[in-house]
């Protein structure tokens, strides 16, 4: 909602056991970033939020 | 394969009721109870601007498919500010590339414009709990985060396709 790039989906990983499966997804919550990164747990706004932007590929001049 | 009672909890700040599903009585079972709507209409009451649900479906060969379309569709008799589109996955291929659904059941959330918010899956347990602050965001326009998180995200130029994997209980 804060910025239109960003999209998120909220996925019930019994009713999808093969993407689960693919992720790894051994516990949850888990967050998959792109299809390529993830972060584990359900962590306070703040830190998941920088969890989440380290994980993005860095974009030449700005910082993520 | 039907099992004949499921047994689903919807949690609501620390409140819970419980929700019978029985996918062998067809349409007779109500997934919301009467003491759930009421609880769901209270927290609802905050809604300002209408949302719009957009719901992806299939008639066969989905597990959960017809509860997830019957929970939608209760849950919109509980606000008037709530509306619903269901569109078939298999047919209205427009509508699955606007939103870019790869799965179904899926639920998008949008007032004017898309959220970016989907839901795969049926929608209960803590997910349902989810849903609902989900509407209530988009309703109010507001994502609740704090300010420091706001400017973090508005500095983001590239695409972020966040997937989060979650269970019912």
């Amino acid at each position: 909602m804060e910025n239109e790039l960003v999209r998120a989906d909220c996925i019930e990983a019994t009713e999808f056991p093969d993407l689960a499966g693919r992720y790894r997804v051994h516990a949850v919550p888990k967050t998959v970033i792109n299809r390529t990164a993830s972060v584990e747990g359900a962590l306070p706004e703040e830190f998941f939020l920088d969890e989440i932007l380290r994980r993005l590929e860095p974009q030449p001049g700005t910082g993520c | 394969m039907l099992q004949s009672v499921r047994l689903t909890r919807i949690l609501l700040d620390g409140m819970s009721s419980t929700v019978l599903t029985t996918p062998d009585l067809g349409d007779a079972m109500e997934l919301i109870s009467d003491n759930d709507a009421l609880e769901i209409r209270g927290r609802l009451q905050g809604m300002v601007h209408p949302v719009k649900l957009v719901h992806f479906t299939q008639e066969l060969n989905l597990e959960y498919g017809r509860e997830a379309k019957q929970l939608l569709t209760e849950l919109l008799a509980i606000s008037d500010k709530l509306s619903l589109e269901v569109y078939n996955f298999l047919l209205d291929k427009d509508k699955v590339s606007e939103y870019g659904v790869d799965k179904v059941p899926a639920t998008a959330v949008r007032n004017g414009k898309d959220s970016g918010i989907r839901f795969y899956g049926l929608p209960a347990g803590y997910e349902f709990a989810t849903l609902l602050d989900a509407i209530l965001s988009v309703s109010l326009g507001d994502s609740g985060l704090k300010t420091e998180s706001r400017e973090k995200l508005a500095n983001v130029s590239q695409p972020v396709h966040l997937e989060v994997f979650v269970t019912p209980t």
